[in-house]
């Protein structure tokens, strides 16, 4: 290398550290800096009013899992903490399937209009992605609330006489995040289905498939790793879902993103709040490489 | 395709399901809007048409100021979020590839993959160091807090249309003697700024709809308006909320749209 | 006057290192036309772009005048460059974008419009002159993106495969159009392409490219009559070859031997070669004659005729092997037509044949 490719070199070094570093000082000040402070409290001993003493302690992680009995002083598992980790894994899954029973339809659909359409119909998935998730929460709320519209709906046709309690189930978060993470589902499965190739379809029919084989064996496999990535994209951000549990979960119905606010919250044990974070944090992370995988795939085939 | 032919796109029941998820996601929020508008105090049963909700809201003073800083919020953090984006992403499209590149565009996207919840209370142990050490409890921590997850969002667009761009015509800028710097101000920004404007709007409704993140970093007084909603969650809900939804849905519905046209395509 | 001296690019490192450009060395005269020609991926793009600073080379040196080029960036050398995207400014007007450059050098105002005036006049799009650039046709943005490279009278234009957008006709009228800017303005153009008729018709001179190497430096006659060796003979035109074997070599004439047996004289090899043995000759399909099989320099079979308008090209399987290809002009008053499988004899007349280098 002459010495002009490396002096330019150097000088596109200075440009590109210069450019990169109001962004860099921003995230590290406000994303993963204090990431790595969570990483130390979780090693650190509970204060009497929240905060940490500066004391060296395993408990918050053997807490995670596991608890001490108060009155015998033996390990057992940590119940609570197991429902509410269960609950959140269960109803993340369950939010996926639904959202790509309804999802899967809907991008189909959208993929099949004269493309000036598509852009209007995707404009209607975009808008309610991008107005507010509390709002929309809000808006569930309202509708199946004991005095809400469903509830007085039913009671003015004399169906029932007393409302039927939706809120504050199981049901009521499943309802609850289907609807707000829908568009995570049929973003990703539009994108792989607008590039599908109709004439594959027409093949099929032409080698005497039907409509539900050339689903199944045609269209299905090719679209595949946008469905893989809807279910994850919907899958990860229920994980942490924090605003519909609190609205439609009532303090009833608790996921791991309540929990870990309890910690810092009434409970006052920021180490196991610290170290709660860090679980979800690791289960997200291993979710998101199935996601990197899918993607990179997909990415594969349409070269 | 000729009319009544066999339509070799369609499968039995999807049209079915696709309008019922049109209806599905728009009538709760339509539902919203509406009672909004309710002249009553229930949110289910309609007694005629008043704006008594949007006039309580606007005489709230607790509203008003949570409206205050939401605004101020959103626009310093969309501010801060857009210009450091607009130089990140020309470091990233506009040098050489160099090794630090992937660790770079992780740090840049880290707030789309790491959960809010998660974000947040980082943030709340982090501040509350801070605030111990500085005495500072200002709206600055909400700035920066924004500044930060806002910054992925305002970095896609910005970066996209950076991608998007012909190279030649930067090349064809110096070549006609235009150095660096002009190149960049006569060129690149003139064609860069619909992708700055998507990427500013986005930002701020991304700030503008936050509840989590800033629930944990607020000090006492801090009320945005999304965390004064949630706050009255435990009041008898009256449509005055349905109000401020309204209001807000109206703001980032108008957002949204502005940016899905900024950021199509020129054809 | 340009001087490329032992320019060498490698882009990447170790296994995946890539040889674009290998030792390449050429002067370049000022006023010349000049033709960079070879298949994609030879290497001619890459020796302008370092000619106009967007490439760094490995090793060699780049003077323009005297002048080292290599330590100044690209927005300080007096060259510039015809895109082959054209990349004009869309956001700008037509007369804009011809300003552009002006600009840049800090020309007072009123030296920029009469310039640009003047430039609009010489590519004929005074009436365009506000229209954005999106508003025009493919042939016009060509032109403005001539004249915006020639308004700051550039010592040296680049020309990168600027034709290749355009259809045919449009091609055709652009060529003419080019030879005439060059000739008017007295600037040196570097023109690469990939396309031989585009090479022959503008250029004083082509230096022909593969695998990063210039293989021959000729004018457009001596690249197609006098091929040095096999890559250029095929590149450009339909070329037979055929084995023969050297006898003697005087000066420019090669005596050679045919497999037929007949001798005749050839054009020696380009700047020498082999004295004897075994060489390939090239002969090009219109400069051999069809005739009877008696007394012809060798014979065979004729195996296909194919009518293409102006000409007629008769393929001939030899009888020493091989098959050999004569094209012949038609005339209206065609006198007999010759029939497949019919028995045919090829001439050439002496310093025909070019014998090649390799």
């Amino acid at each position: 290398m002459t010495d002009l490719s490396a002096a330019r070199n150097r000088r596109d070094r200075n440009t590109r550290w210069l450019l990169l570093t109001p962004a860099m000082l921003v995230l590290l000040f406000a994303a993963s800096g204090p990431l790595l402070i969570v990483l130390v409290y979780s090693f650190l001993t509970p204060g009497d009013y929240g905060g940490v003493e500066w004391q060296f302690s395993l408990q918050a992680w053997t807490n995670v899992l596991a608890e001490r009995d108060i009155f015998t002083d033996e390990w057992q598992l940590a119940d609570a903490h197991l429902t509410v980790l269960w609950r959140s894994i269960k109803l993340s899954f369950m939010t996926a399937v639904l959202a790509f029973i309804f999802g899967f339809p809907t991008a189909y659909f959208i993929a099949t209009r004269p493309p000036r359409q598509r852009d209007i119909y995707m404009l209607l998935i975009m808008i309610p992605f991008w107005t507010n998730l509390l709002i929309r929460t809000f808006a569930i709320m309202e509708l199946i609330r004991n005095q809400g519209t469903v509830n007085t709906l039913l009671i003015a046709m004399g169906v029932i006489d007393e409302p039927i309690q939706m809120l504050f189930t199981e049901f009521s978060l499943l309802l609850g995040m289907t609807y707000v993470y829908l568009p995570l589902m049929i973003l990703p499965i539009y994108a792989s289905m607008e590039r599908f190739d109709f004439s594959l379809v027409e093949a099929g029919y032409d080698l005497y498939a039907t409509r539900l084989q050339v689903l199944r064996k045609i269209i299905f496999p090719l679209v595949k790793p946008g469905v893989v990535a809807g279910s994850i994209l919907v899958f990860v951000p229920c994980l942490g879902a924090y605003v519909t549990p609190r609205v439609l979960g009532g303090g009833k119905q608790l996921m791991l993103g309540n929990l870990i606010e309890l910690q810092f919250g009434q409970l006052r044990n920021w180490p196991l709040g610290a170290a709660l974070s860090l679980t979800l944090l690791v289960i997200v992370m291993i979710a998101l490489l199935f996601y990197v995988r899918a993607v990179g795939r997909e990415g594969e085939t349409n070269v | 395709m000729s009319k009544g032919g066999f339509d070799v796109r369609r499968q039995t029941g999807f049209t079915t399901v696709a309008v019922f998820c049109f209806v599905v996601l728009y009538l709760p929020i339509i539902l919203l809007v509406l009672y909004s508008f309710n002249a009553g105090e229930s949110i289910a049963i309609w007694e005629g048409f008043s704006w008594r909700w949007y006039v309580s809201a606007w005489e709230n003073e607790r509203v008003q100021a949570a409206t205050v800083r939401s605004v101020v919020v959103a626009l310093s953090a969309s501010l801060i979020a857009t210009s450091s984006a607009v130089l990140a992403a020309l470091a990233t499209t506009r040098t050489r590839p160099w090794r630090g590149q992937t660790l770079a565009f992780a740090l840049i996207n880290q707030p789309l993959m790491v959960p809010e919840i998660v974000t947040a209370v980082a943030l709340l142990i982090f501040f509350a160091l801070v605030k111990v050490w500085t005495g500072y409890t200002g709206l600055a921590y909400l700035i920066i807090a924004h500044s930060a997850f806002c910054l992925p969002f305002a970095y896609m667009p910005i970066r996209a249309r950076l991608q998007g761009m012909d190279l030649s015509l930067e090349q064809a800028g110096a070549d006609l003697y235009g150095t660096p710097f002009k190149v960049f101000r006569r060129i690149t920004l003139p064609q860069l700024w619909p992708g700055i404007l998507a990427g500013a709007m986005l930002a701020f409704v991304i700030s503008l709809d936050d509840v989590v993140i800033t629930e944990f970093v607020k000090s006492a007084g801090q009320d945005t308006l999304p965390t004064y909603m949630l706050g009255q969650l435990r009041r008898v809900i009256t449509p005055e909320i349905n109000a401020i939804s309204s209001a807000l849905l109206a703001i980032s519905v108008m957002l949204v749209i502005g940016f899905f046209f900024l950021s199509r395509t020129p054809k | 006057m340009i001087e490329i001296e032992g320019v060498t690019k490698i882009f990447g490192v170790g296994a995946e290192a890539f040889t674009a450009l290998d030792d390449v060395s050429v002067t370049i005269d000022a006023n010349e036309f000049f033709t960079l020609l070879g298949p994609s991926g030879c290497g001619k793009t890459t020796l302008l772009r370092v000619i106009a600073g967007f490439i760094d080379p490995t090793r060699g040196r780049v003077t323009l005048d005297g002048n080292n080029l290599l330590n100044q960036p690209p927005y300080a050398r007096p060259v510039n460059t015809v895109f082959q995207s054209y990349a004009l400014f869309p956001h700008m007007t037509v007369a804009q974008n011809i300003a552009f450059g002006l600009e840049m050098l800090g020309k007072p105002g009123s030296e920029v419009t009469s310039t640009v005036d003047e430039m609009l006049a010489l590519v004929r799009m005074t009436e365009m002159a506000d229209r954005k650039t999106s508003q025009i046709s493919g042939g016009q943005q060509q032109r403005v993106a001539l004249a915006r490279a020639l308004a700051p009278r550039p010592k040296v234009l680049l020309l990168d495969e600027p034709l290749s957008a355009l259809d045919f006709k449009l091609r055709k009228d652009m060529q003419l159009e080019l030879k005439r800017l060059q000739s008017e303005t007295g600037i040196t153009f570097i023109f690469v392409t990939h396309d031989q008729d585009e090479a022959l018709t503008m250029s004083n001179r082509i230096a022909v490219m593969n695998e990063g190497r210039i293989r021959q430096i000729g004018g457009p006659r001596d690249i197609y009559d006098h091929p040095a060796e096999r890559f250029v003979a095929d590149f450009i035109g339909d070329t037979n070859f055929l084995d023969v074997e050297l006898l003697k070599v005087e000066g420019e004439q090669a005596h050679i031997r045919l497999p037929s047996g007949s001798e005749v004289v050839a054009r020696a090899a380009q700047g020498g070669g082999r004295t004897g043995g075994e060489v390939t000759v090239a002969i090009r399909p219109e400069h051999a004659r069809m005739d009877e099989a008696e007394g012809a320099l060798f014979q065979g079979a004729l195996s296909n005729v194919v009518y293409v308008g102006t000409d007629t090209h008769y393929h001939i399987d030899l009888d020493s092997g091989g098959q050999f290809i004569v094209r012949q002009q038609n005339q209206p008053d065609q006198r007999h037509e010759r029939q497949v499988g019919e028995r045919v004899g090829v001439n050439f007349g002496a310093g025909i044949g070019q014998i090649l280098k390799d």
